[in-house]
């Protein structure tokens, strides 16, 4: 099975062929690295950029005034905090400029904790993302959801930004990707590049074929009946952890939802859900002030606070100037499988 | 429509207007003249409007009509990369007027109607979109266009042709770190690019003199560093003006490199509405120095730039009672465009409708 990252490089070799991607490029994107997770080796349009992160945003919305279709990367979220005015103005293109100019362009970054990345490379996104009014946000969990992520962003004629949990990059998913062959070492010897001198190396694609997931489409991963557990990302196969651990231990049963578009967000999923558990508990890893997660319990909050039997909780990062190096300091500011099982079994257990 | 020609000098065709070693033929000149005349008439409408009611903010470029003009006259215009991209600043209203923008649109946006096919009313003055002539809508943000401009530029080079991107900005937007990276991502070894990059130096920065934040002599200098070469050109003269941008743009045109132009101009309103937008009296005026040249050449006379100055009012005038008479925005109009139809979005398939519904 593909790493989430070997996902993302395959649709964008599909992106190249099929979908009119015309320009991959981002720092040490291009040849010889192909990206610092690898998830541009050997594409046809990938290059290298200066280390400019405005300049990348900026580059990516003048290719798509003049037609092309880009997909730029900011190697970390973390160092995408300087381009937040610029990726407002490409939010509100469209809008500003009466429909003249449409923005089809995909951002990806590296998002969430999880890789010992200290203060500057465990940042969380996506709450900052949600914000981008324009913008249409995605954070896949498995492979398999990246490749069929990616394949829309590319397609959608909007601005789309493509959040991939670090933590999950080598993850391999429980599904093929459609034209992936089966044996992981077949895939690793035909995409992967050699460690070392790569100069005449090529990659040799797979076949492969067209799996696009509708934005704003939820996935239910488990389904149950004690509570609802909205999550996506790192979190997301934590809680399905928890959630199988409970009902082996206590007999409890989750709706676990991977939300996976963060904006738009799949509210008929989660309402459906809501008015079949009367619980709720939302998981994510960013910090715990003005966090995605919280707008999510407004709605709840306006829509289904007399369906509820509990109270609506969210599991969230510690709002903390950063996360530091020493596990310890990690551990204890971002949700781990222990404080999500217990935060799932403190839900499935409390009196109506 | 007025006529260009003054019927009058009925031998213009063959005079030539001289300003230094540099001419332009009388009848070109005259044709400037009543463009700049009509920006000018355009911008003092907006600014009656800003104090009537009938707008808000104004803000735009009385005093660079010399330079706009000349700008938008040699735009190569068109949609698409085979044509010139414009990123333009909210000083370039002249480029507009001279590229054929009828007036009315941009008394539209200042007055806010639902028919501004700039921006259905959203945007200041001066805030132009429009695809048909590759105008990327213009920010308020005084460094956003710099990073932008590589990327049309990207694709022009790759599609070849002759087709330049134009960048514009003041001259206090270049403190911005944006405009270092239009020079660095312009100038890449191997992959320079087609941008003109163009800076109306007024030596303001709102309240602010120049000289007390800047220690450049020149905004182009800083391209040196860059290999980008420059000029810097009276943006009070059209003739010099006109030459100067010729010569650049024949250098992007056909080296795809880029160029800076740092025009010198005057600023003859003030920074905006916010300031109060009087005319100031201490810069000079680029419509009076040219008349004046006119005049001592014999081309035009007095009773004609009247009529030129009147007509160009009676047009703003009009376009103002028409606009006034527009619908204007409703509360069903808040969304539309914020997102182009997607056959992949199951939530927005054909544009924004407000949060998600179950």
């Amino acid at each position: 099975m593909a790493t989430l990252v070997q996902a993302v490089r395959m649709a964008l070799h599909y992106g190249e062929e099929h979908l009119g991607v015309t320009d991959i490029f981002g720092e040490d994107v291009g040849p010889p690295l192909g990206g610092v997770f690898t998830a541009t080796q050997g594409l046809r349009t990938a290059w290298n950029t200066p280390l400019d992160e405005r300049g990348i945003v900026g580059m990516a919305m003048g290719i798509a005034y003049a037609g092309g279709k880009p997909v730029a990367e900011i190697q970390f979220c973390d160092y995408g905090f300087n381009t937040i005015d610029l990726l407002k103005v490409a939010g509100n293109q469209r809008w500003a400029g009466a429909g003249n100019f449409a923005m089809p362009i995909v951002l990806m970054t590296p998002s969430g904790s999880g890789i010992r990345g200290s203060l500057y490379h465990s940042h969380s996104f996506e709450s900052w993302a949600a914000r981008l009014a324009g913008w249409k946000i995605v954070m896949p969990s498995t492979p398999l959801d990246a490749y069929g992520l990616m394949l829309s962003a590319i397609e959608d004629p909007n601005p789309v930004m493509v959040l991939l949990p670090k933590a999950l990059l080598r993850v391999r998913g429980d599904k093929l990707i459609p034209g992936e062959p089966e044996d992981e070492q077949t895939l690793k010897e035909m995409i992967d590049a050699p460690v070392g001198d790569r100069t005449h190396w090529k990659p040799r694609w797979p076949k492969l074929e067209p799996y696009f997931i509708p934005l704003g489409v939820a996935s239910l991963v488990r389904e149950g009946q004690n509570a609802t557990v909205v999550s996506y990302g790192r979190t997301l196969p934590l809680c399905v952890q928890a959630a199988d651990q409970l009902t082996e231990e206590f007999g409890y049963t989750f709706d676990v939802l991977d939300l996976r578009s963060i904006f738009p967000y799949d509210w008929k999923a989660i309402s459906r859900s809501i008015l079949k558990t009367g619980r709720i508990l939302i998981i994510n890893e960013d910090t715990e002030v003005t966090n995605f997660g919280e707008h999510l319990l407004r709605r709840v909050i306006d829509h289904h606070f007399y369906d509820l039997l509990v109270r609506p909780r969210a599991l969230m990062g510690k709002h903390n100037p950063g996360i530091g190096l020493n596990q310890e300091y990690e551990r204890n500011t971002v949700p781990q499988l222990p404080h999500i099982k217990q935060a799932m079994r403190e839900i499935a257990e409390e009196e109506a | 429509m007025p006529s260009d020609r003054n019927p009058g000098h009925a031998l213009l065709a063959d005079a030539q207007i001289r300003s230094g070693k540099e001419s332009l033929p009388a009848d070109l000149c005259l044709r400037i003249h009543r463009l700049m005349v009509r920006s000018r008439a355009m911008e003092e409408r907006m600014i009656k409007m800003s104090k009537s009611g009938e707008g808000y903010f104004w803000i735009g470029g009385p005093g660079e009509e010399a330079f706009n003009t000349c700008l938008g006259l040699q735009v190569k215009k068109g949609e698409g990369p085979a044509y010139d991209y414009l990123h333009f600043h909210y000083r370039n209203s002249a480029a507009m007027i001279a590229m054929g923008m009828p007036m009315i649109e941009g008394i539209r946006q200042m007055a806010m109607t639902v028919t501004d096919t700039h921006s259905l009313g959203r945007n200041f003055a001066g805030h132009y979109a429009k695809k048909e002539w590759n105008v990327v809508p213009v920010t308020s943000v005084i460094e956003v266009q710099y990073v932008m401009a590589p990327g049309t530029a990207h694709v022009q080079k790759r599609y070849g042709g002759d087709g330049i991107t134009i960048v514009c900005g003041g001259d206090a937007g270049t403190a911005e770190g944006d405009f270092a990276s239009c020079l660095i991502w312009s100038s890449r070894p191997g992959h320079e690019l087609p941008v003109l990059i163009v800076i109306e130096n007024n030596r303001w920065g709102i309240s602010t003199p120049a000289e007390s934040v800047h220690a450049e002599k020149h905004i182009i200098d800083r391209g040196k560093a860059f290999g980008i070469e420059g000029e810097v050109v009276d943006g009070n003269d059209p003739i010099a003006s006109w030459h100067a941008i010729r010569r650049a743009m024949e250098y992007c045109r056909t080296k795809r490199r880029p160029f800076m132009l740092e025009a010198m101009v005057s600023r003859l309103y003030g920074h905006s509405s916010s300031s109060g937008a009087l005319r100031v009296k201490d810069e000079p005026c680029c419509i009076e120095l040219f008349e004046k040249k006119l005049l001592g050449e014999g081309v035009i006379d007095q009773e004609t730039i009247d009529q030129i100055h009147e007509q160009a009012r009676a047009e703003a005038d009009e376009a103002l009672e028409q606009a006034m008479n527009e619908p204007r925005p409703t509360a069903a109009d808040v969304y539309r465009y914020t997102y182009a139809p997607s056959r992949v979005d199951a939530v927005y398939p054909d544009d924004y409708t407000g949060l998600p519904e179950a």
